[in-house]
């Protein structure tokens, strides 16, 4: 594709007050012919929960597919804590900071809650297959002690202590979830990707998934960029939202600023019917509370 | 009927089965980790059942230096394949990595027959000669030794299995790639490193059945029974593929024995047969595995 990617009439990062965590730049990506991302810029500044939203198909799963390195883009940038992420595998991507949690839920299947939390911890393990044959007492019982703590820690916020034993097959959806949220904590993340964390929960499991997201952020100081439907949920928990359509961004500011933006309501609604949006989100906001 | 005969008969079968369980074991390990039908595992047996043969008898190396030299020749080996030819497969259907190892086992007989011709030949001896007596009944001593040394590697590998952290990440990535990616495991050193060790422990296969019966580039029909033992009890289930292989050992000792050593692979592929018109998907294995 000769000459730069066409950039969308939009200024990226409003108001930086610092530096952001993650800045991506110019993304393209295309599948054979199709266009999945066609320039996509944004920032994720520390501390924040950014939100990216669109219809179906706009390409947000895209975004962070190539955000943790399974899809390698055509052209554009991804820079994380100033680093280019550039050539990185997601393993590198991992230990750098990055966990994510997947929309179709991504569990090891026959393992126990316990062992999905604690593989979490692999990216920053190192020890050998002789390491684990000849260990010393004192070295095990260290890590042990580390990792369990960790553990606790991370069950105990979660809510999840009566199902550590389980396997995670036998949970409920919402569990399922959780457990993801949980094996990306133990990650130690600087950013958490959650891809659609809500997405076919009940009204309780929601508001239990909003209450974790909020004390990630607070508690944890975890930055956290996600996808989701949910719109009640977005507006209220963002502080940024990035509104893709068709493998642009095509609006990105403010929970209400994007709300009120015309061309979003038209990628929704195929058509400038404000109205018709404004009382859809007034409707997913009042269910949300 | 004597009884001390079919216990004979019946010992020295799960003996041979201990050898197919462990060549079992290695075909599992690849499945597990990387989907690919490995058919080419008895021809692998046989490439490393011939390092050795050329180490020992060619090279002249006392025993305990080719044995190791022959492992770790096969393990290089292992890794060769996957790096050359296994990996550019990733992604395709399962049918063509599937085919790909057909015509690996086809070049592998090949090479063999090249390099020593195709006729029989002969291990040094390196097993303890003396035969082992329980009650009235005798075993062979290879066989009983060759049955041990399948049980300890056997061992040893589900001990790392289970407490190793590159097990548990084998283990991740046969459950879920793209999560065991992202959770920092690094999926495409999983996939060399389990072609790695199911080369070494078929190696260690080849040089104890090379031993017991001589080696010859039809060697490789050892992994026919091999994959009749892992349909048996499972692609994916390491414990199919140990109750799996003492169960077709003992069936082709018998039916060697009592109907004639002609029938043995009739009644293994029987057995084949009835297990794929019960359950498919084996014994031990997950119902979901994918038909080719």
């Amino acid at each position: 594709m000769p000459g730069p990617a066409p950039v969308p009439a939009i200024v990226p990062a409003p108001v930086a007050s610092s530096a952001p965590l993650l800045q991506v730049e110019g993304l393209t990506l295309a599948f054979g012919g199709v266009r999945a991302l066609n320039g996509v810029s944004f920032a994720v500044q520390p501390g924040t929960i950014t939100s990216v939203i669109g219809p179906n198909g706009a390409g947000k799963t895209t975004v962070f597919n190539t955000l943790s390195g399974f899809y390698t883009p055509a052209a554009g940038r991804i820079t994380f804590e100033g680093r280019d992420l550039a050539g990185l595998a997601p393993p590198k991507r991992a230990a750098l900071g990055l966990a994510r949690s997947f929309q179709n839920i991504a569990l090891f299947r026959g393992m126990t809650v316990l062992d999905n939390i604690k593989l979490g911890r692999h990216c920053h393990l190192k020890s050998g297959p002789l390491a684990a044959l000849f260990y010393t007492p004192a070295a095990r019982r260290e890590e042990e002690s580390l990792r369990q703590e960790i553990e606790e820690k991370i069950i105990d916020f979660l809510e999840i202590d009566h199902i550590r034993k389980a396997p995670v097959s036998a949970l409920s959806y919402g569990l399922q979830k959780r457990v993801e949220l949980a094996r990306a904590l133990a990650m130690r993340p600087k950013l958490l990707l959650l891809d659609e964390p809500v997405a076919g929960m009940n009204r309780e499991e929601t508001e239990d998934m909003a209450r974790f997201i909020l004390e990630v952020r607070r508690e944890w100081g975890v930055t956290v960029l996600m996808v989701e439907h949910d719109m009640g949920m977005v507006m209220d928990l963002s502080d940024h939202v990035v509104v893709l359509n068709f493998g642009q961004v095509i609006a990105q500011g403010l929970p209400a600023d994007v709300q009120a933006n015309p061309e979003v309501v038209k990628a929704y609604l195929g058509s400038g019917n404000v109205e018709a949006l404004r009382a859809r989100f007034q409707a997913a906001r009042t269910k949300a509370h | 009927m004597d009884w001390w005969l079919l216990f004979e008969i019946t010992v020295a079968g799960i003996g041979t089965g201990g050898l197919y369980a462990l060549t079992g074991l290695a075909f599992v390990l690849i499945y597990k980790a990387t989907k690919v039908v490995n058919i080419a595992i008895g021809e692998m047996l046989m490439i490393s059942a011939y390092i050795f043969f050329a180490l020992s008898a060619g090279m002249g190396l006392p025993i305990w230096l080719a044995i190791p030299g022959a492992l770790l020749v096969s393990g290089a080996f292992g890794a060769l394949v996957e790096r050359s030819i296994i990996r550019p497969m990733l992604g395709e259907a399962p049918i063509s990595s599937f085919m790909v190892t057909v015509g690996l086992a086809s070049i592998l007989v090949g090479l063999v027959e090249l390099i020593w011709t195709a006729d029989q030949q002969r291990l040094p001896e390196f097993l303890p000669n003396k035969h082992i007596q329980i009650g009235q009944a005798f075993i062979s001593p290879k066989i009983f030794y060759g049955f041990w040394i399948a049980v300890l590697l056997i061992g040893g590998v589900l001990l790392l299995f289970r407490f190793w952290r590159g097990g548990v990440a084998l283990q991740a990535t046969a459950s879920d790639q793209a999560a065991a990616y992202s959770v920092g495991i690094n999926v495409p050193r999983v996939f060399a490193l389990s072609w790695v060790a199911a080369a070494t422990i078929a190696g260690v296969a080849g040089i104890v059945v090379g031993s017991i019966g001589g080696i010859s580039s039809v060697m490789g029909v050892f992994g026919l029974s091999v994959l009749v033992v892992v349909i048996f009890g499972g692609l994916d289930s390491v414990l199919g593929a140990l109750v799996g292989g003492v169960i077709v050992g003992v069936i082709e000792s018998l039916t060697g024995f009592y109907i004639g050593g002609e029938y043995k692979l009739l009644a293994t592929f029987s057995l084949l047969v009835l297990i794929l018109l019960v359950r498919p998907y084996g014994l031990f294995g997950k119902h979901d595995i994918e038909r080719l």
